[in-house]
């Protein structure tokens, strides 16, 4: 193989292991952004490969080519609604928010395997025939060189995860939505004498945070695994949390750490084919998103801190 | 005992719930809720077989539970507890592999050695929530990943050679017990029930009547008084994750030395750790509380595998109710308030 061809393998790779990280890491940004901890977001992408299958298999002989799309938009409303829950515990009913995200993970888990039962009478889908394919861009793709490399074999959600990771970014720091939900997130009580509805506020940016997760675990279910079952997210889910910590809670951050992450993950497979790489035990490239995590926590690599009042509920009147 | 009779409401009201949810969970999927409770409850208690699986099951919720709880009362949240289980599975076993020692020394050793290997676990996200103010939650997951790979590479890499779990501990090591496996017509019921009730023992006194216990709970209360009469909160801070790893650790050794014997490549946790803070929380952290809720825990998991056989209800309901009785007592808030929106009107 030559340099070229494994570049754009290993870029290929990485941009396909990172989509559906970009999309639920985002969701998490917007989620912590507002002071909402999301440790659901396992959940909700659990959630969102659930709906995404199972539509995209009742569906695709209505739908034809348009199915997976369709079922990205359903997946989404599936995951709002299954973070609504957890706003509801979070800020209505003041539970501990970590404690209330595990609870939607448990959920999110039993309730799609129970339905997979109930539905296909079996422990796990069959496989769908239509989902994301890597392609070539069109006209980018010709570019010599950069062409081959960033443009070719690229999954089409790949792209909108670019997309709407700088819509994020755009939204989260230039508009005035934006900034009442830093401000939510960073003193609810200065905010809310502003006359900011924090609760509102909160509930949104979780709801956003749920149609994102859901939408990143429908883009890792018709792209990636192409079935649902227990084993379908064991993880990505909280790797996505560690991009949006690393990614120190910005948009475009959570993006660039989701791609590095993507970027380690796929070493660890198509790893094996290139040289230098193939003599470094997998279990290094496995454990490096997460030791990384730490260590940029530990502030060996850059301060990340949280939003200040993320984690806690806002009680009106109390200091 | 309990000061407050909502002490004891929040938790059984919230099972109440959980049970009820799955009960119309049950009725609108096309069930009988009756006929899927009672294969539950024929799962958990019918015979001494599966009584004897339900109390082997609570072993490590045991465990796991202590580990959360006495967390908790520091005011920390372990949420690595599925991590520091395994690494604690993983030391045991190899231990139980590598030495030729007689079971009095053997079988202790091994357990510490998995008390020592969770231990090591919690100490990193302790020091570094000390030290560097690192938030643990986020730490003890990205640890729990960690300790997932770890282990997997050990077995296949350092213990064995490429093969998928390692070979039975030697018996000088095992916690199998011939009388508990006769009483309760074979299940794989083993000794570690009896340390599991000891270590809850272990724990209340510690934390109750210890000063340490009583340095402990004062920094959960409030660090910066704690700091003001003179404790040293950082170093509580470690201790309190290093003992909770320690129960975690144990809790790994459970399933090491007793119900498999060996251990095995996982490809995603056991779910073990992450009920532990289910059961700490619904047995309010303190110690007969966790054993409570572990044996409740212990029951709903293995009485699920017999409703799809009995009944024809998914075992994944009971996953289902699981997460909503988290949810309930989470939100204990309403729970509260909605008694004592009860009260008021008893009283006009």
């Amino acid at each position: 193989m030559d340099a070229l061809t494994i570049i754009s393998l290993i870029v290929s790779s990485a941009l396909f292991a990172a989509t559906p990280l970009i999309f639920t890491a985002l969701g998490g940004v917007f989620s912590e952004k507002s002071g909402v901890v999301n440790i659901g977001l396992e959940g909700l992408m659990i959630i969102g490969a659930f709906t995404a299958i199972v539509f995209n298999l009742t569906f695709q002989s209505t739908f034809g080519e348009a199915t997976p799309w369709i079922a990205l938009l359903v997946a989404m409303l599936a995951g709002g609604l299954l973070s609504l829950l957890h706003g509801v515990a979070s800020i209505a009913f003041r539970a501990d928010q970590v404690v209330s995200g595990v609870a939607i993970n448990f959920l999110a888990l039993g309730l799609s395997l129970f339905l997979v039962k109930l539905l296909y009478d079996k422990g796990q889908t069959d496989m769908i025939d239509i989902g994301f394919i890597k392609k070539d861009i069109p006209f980018l793709s010709d570019i010599p060189v950069i062409g081959d490399i960033f443009f070719s074999d690229i999954a089409r959600p790949t792209i909108w995860a670019f997309v709407i990771a700088v819509i994020s970014w755009f939204v989260l720091y230039k508009t005035p939505f934006g900034l009442r939900l830093r401000s939510v997130g960073e003193h609810p009580m200065a905010a809310d004498t502003m006359g900011v509805n924090v609760a509102k506020t909160r509930y949104i940016a979780v709801f956003i945070s749920g149609l994102l997760g859901g939408l990143g675990g429908a883009v890792y279910a018709q792209s990636i695994s192409l079935d649902f079952s227990h084993a379908t997210i064991t993880g990505q889910g909280f790797m996505a949390l560690a991009a949006m910590i690393f990614g120190k809670w910005h948009p475009l951050g959570a993006m660039g750490a989701a791609i590095f992450f993507g970027f380690a993950q796929s070493l660890s497979i198509v790893g094996s084919s290139i040289p230098v790489i193939q003599d470094v035990p997998d279990v290094y490239l496995l454990i490096a998103p997460y030791v990384l995590t730490i260590l940029a926590l530990a502030g060996f690599i850059g301060r990340a801190d949280a939003p200040k009042a993320s984690g806690t509920p806002y009680i009106k009147g109390s200091r | 005992m309990f000061k407050n009779w909502t002490v004891l409401a929040v938790p059984v009201i919230s099972v109440l719930l959980g049970l009820l949810a799955g009960a119309l969970i049950m009725l609108v999927s096309g069930n009988n809720p009756t006929a899927g409770y009672m294969a539950l409850w024929n799962g958990a208690f019918g015979d001494s077989f599966y009584t004897g699986e339900t109390l082997r099951q609570m072993t490590p919720y045991v465990f796991a539970g202590l580990a959360v709880a006495f967390a908790f009362r520091t005011g920390l949240f372990n949420i690595g507890v599925e991590g520091q289980l395994l690494v604690g599975w993983l030391a045991s076993v190899w231990v139980g592999l590598a030495f030729e020692l007689p079971k009095i020394i053997h079988l202790p050793l091994a357990i510490l050695a998995g008390a020592a290997a969770g231990a090591a676990w919690g100490f990193i996200p302790g020091f570094l929530k000390a030290r560097l103010r690192v938030h643990e939650v986020i730490v003890t997951i990205m640890m729990n990943y960690t300790a997932l790979h770890i282990t997997n590479h050990f077995i296949r890499d350092v213990i064995s050679d490429g093969a998928d779990a390692t070979d039975p501990v030697r018996e000088t090591a095992s916690l199998q017990s011939a009388f508990l496996q006769s009483i309760t017509d074979f299940s794989s019921l083993h000794n570690g029930i009896y340390l599991a009730v000891i270590a809850a023992i272990i724990m209340w006194f510690m934390l109750e009547k210890t000063t340490l216990g009583y340095e402990l709970r004062a920094v959960g209360y409030n660090q910066h008084a704690s700091e003001y009469a003179g404790m040293n909160v950082n170093r509580n801070i470690v201790l309190s994750m290093v003992i909770s790893g320690a129960f975690a650790g144990i809790g790994g050794a459970m399933q090491g030395l007793g119900t498999f014997g060996n251990m095995f490549i996982n490809s995603g946790f056991s779910g073990i750790g992450f009920d532990g803070i289910a059961v700490a929380l619904l047995g309010g952290n303190t110690a007969i509380g966790v054993v409570l809720a572990a044996l409740l825990f212990g029951a709903l998991k293995v009485g699920s595998l017999n409703m799809p056989i009995e009944s024809g209800v998914p075992n994944e309901l009971v996953e289902i109710v699981i997460a909503l009785i988290i949810f309930f007592v989470a939100s204990s808030y309403m729970i509260t308030w909605l008694l004592g929106r009860l009260k008021k009107k008893e009283a006009k």
